[in-house]
């Protein structure tokens, strides 16, 4: 069952079409990604799917929602975790758990025990009355997570969720998610120009470029069209014929030293390659990853000029002002 | 996006608008510099140019430190309530203004929530320069000022009316500025006409005929003369016209209020 569709929808800024017809049916419990380099349109579909923008136009709707019609069913069927910061730094974690929970008309006992909930699910409530200001970047994430999943909607927007954190807490983050996400049997829709991450977590996703879906399916099946791994080796004297009846390589490219082959997955074959090869001086792994992906549909690469400004910046201005 | 009126109770309303209220009403605990920078300006006009010009003016009826007490509770209100509407302006500038907006109640709910949670800092403001100012009065300090109760205490409704107002237009700027900067201009540009041509420091009778429409074309004009006729019975217009005044200046603003609201870009 669809809980997200998308029916042609567009969004025009003055000159600008940020989002480009895009149709797109998102399941019922699915973990979906929007990838796609920064300015691809896929904050613009967020902010469109959670009410916050109005589409110039087309349909959708959420949860069986109409997002123009009835926001306000929308907005209970979802949560969000923003870009940049949306936790008051002035308040404690507490209090902004609080004041969601009255945002959302929970009923206070209700209220009380989901925070108790989400805040020792994302390991928080040691902190729950620190200020948030003096909270690590990382932990002020995991709040807002948790405050995403605490009126339990049925679908999560995640927009950028680790973008300008280190790489520890980035993981730190999709091991709080990922669990979360199963426990809670919802649907995750998330936002990323980080290939790696993308591909780990989505059942499925969309490449967005220039506003339009460019190709839409399972990491696995979006790499298969590639054809799969390369292993590039440096061989004088290939037996060729061995690598052959190995039956692992889909494709052999010689020009002379160097033998390109294509295989299904370089991981399992690579020891039987070497050993029918015959002596090789070096040999290069390349998996194929979404990026190449990206770079089949769209003729381009990411250009990943990640402007990190927003939540790098600001989670170090908030942890130097703490020493 | 308010097209699913039938959709929305008035229970969550006001749950909405508590929750609005809840987060200001904290943030004002925390920043106690707030209400400290707010109530020392007041102070100095009343002590040190109410004082110093007051050996050397008179009003009739009272002495002119008296005679600017009201005026100077007025512009401390203008004041605070005004640059309420920059916190507005931070919330956009990190994404806590979507937290708020994406959820389940309307923007009219978040206006009135914005409006009583700055309305409510500035009657703390207000309390503290009442309770000063019947200080200082009973102390002979503030000449001509005798604290009684029953004025006193007519004069919070007059101010909460007032301040109601001026966070409304605050919050109408802020929902249409970018930068806190922008703010800034626009809402001194706004602050210092509506002080002085409110009447805060000089009596209406006798102005030049210049200054009359622009005085009363002024509405912290009626909410200044509103809190000299409780705390002073020195007053120019009927108290029946103050109230109606500042009554539909309220009605105006809070109207807009909500629909730049609706309005407002995330």
């Amino acid at each position: 069952m669809a809980i997200i569709e998308l029916d042609h929808v567009t969004k025009q800024f003055d000159d600008l079409t940020a989002v480009d017809g895009v149709t797109l049916e998102i399941v019922d419990g699915e973990f979906f990604g929007l990838l796609g380099p920064n300015g691809a349109g896929k904050t613009t579909t967020l902010l469109m799917l959670t009410t916050l923008l109005r589409p110039t136009s087309g349909t959708a709707r959420v949860n069986g929602f109409d997002l123009v019609r009835q926001p306000r069913q929308v907005r209970n069927a979802i949560g969000i975790v923003f870009q940049d910061p949306s936790s008051d730094d002035t308040l404690t974690g507490y209090e902004n758990l609080k004041l969601h929970g009255m945002l959302y008309h929970m009923p206070v006992a209700l209220r009380e025990q989901r925070i108790r909930d989400v805040l020792a699910l994302v390991d928080l409530t040691d902190r729950k009355d620190g200020i948030v200001k003096h909270y690590s970047g990382g932990m002020r994430r995991r709040l807002e997570l948790a405050r995403g999943l605490m009126h339990r909607p049925k679908v999560l927007f995640l927009d950028e969720p680790t973008l300008g954190l280190d790489p520890q807490s980035r993981e730190h983050i999709w091991t709080y998610v990922e669990p979360l996400v199963a426990e809670e049997k919802i649907t995750v829709v998330l936002t990323t120009h980080y290939m790696e991450e993308a591909d780990r977590l989505c059942a499925r996703l969309a490449i967005i470029d220039h506003g339009r879906i460019v190709a839409l399916d399972s990491p696995a099946h979006l790499k298969r069209v590639l054809g799969g791994d390369t292993i590039t080796l440096g061989v004088r004297a290939p037996n060729l014929d061995a690598v052959t009846a190995l039956g692992l390589v889909d494709k052999i490219d010689r020009q002379d030293a160097v033998v390109k082959l294509t295989v299904r997955d370089a991981k399992a074959c690579l020891q039987h390659i070497l050993q029918a090869v015959g002596p090789v001086d070096w040999v290069e792994v390349h998996p194929v990853t979404l990026d190449d992906v990206f770079m089949h549909y769209t003729g381009h690469e990411m250009r990943d000029a990640s402007e990190e400004g927003g939540w790098a910046e600001r989670s170090m201005r908030y942890r130097s002002a703490t020493r | 996006m308010g097209r699913t009126i039938h959709a929305i109770s008035l229970r969550d309303e006001i749950g909405g608008i508590g929750a609005i209220w809840y987060r200001e009403w904290k943030v004002f605990l925390r920043e106690k510099s707030r209400i400290v920078a707010s109530i020392v300006n007041p102070i100095l006009w009343l002590l040190v140019f109410g004082g110093g010009l007051g050996r050397n003016v008179s009003i009739p009826g009272t002495e002119y430190q008296a005679f600017i007490f009201p005026g100077i509770l007025a512009q401390a209100v203008l004041f605070s309530s005004i640059f309420f509407g920059v916190y507005i302006v931070w919330d956009r500038k990190i994404d806590f203004l979507k937290e708020v907006l994406v959820a389940p109640i309307s923007r009219t709910a978040v206006f009135i929530g914005k409006v009583i949670g700055g309305a409510t800092d500035s009657m703390v403001q207000s309390l503290i320069l009442l309770g000063l100012g019947a200080g200082l009065g009973a102390a002979g300090i503030i000449p001509g000022l005798h604290p009684r109760l029953l004025p006193f205490a007519a004069a919070l409704p007059i101010l909460a009316v007032t301040t109601a107002s001026l966070v409304s237009v605050g919050l109408i700027i802020g929902a249409m500025m970018e930068s806190p900067e922008g703010f800034q201009l626009v809402s001194s540009f706004l602050l210092f006409p509506t002080f002085f041509l409110s009447g805060a420091l000089f009596p209406l009778d006798r102005l030049p005929a210049w200054l009359t429409p622009l005085v009363l074309i002024d509405p912290l004009t009626y909410s200044v003369d509103a809190l000299r006729h409780v705390i002073l019975d020195n007053a120019h217009f009927p108290l029946g016209l103050d109230l109606g005044v500042m009554a539909g200046f309220l009605a105006i603003v809070v109207w807009m209020g909500s629909f730049a609201f609706r309005r407002m870009k995330v």
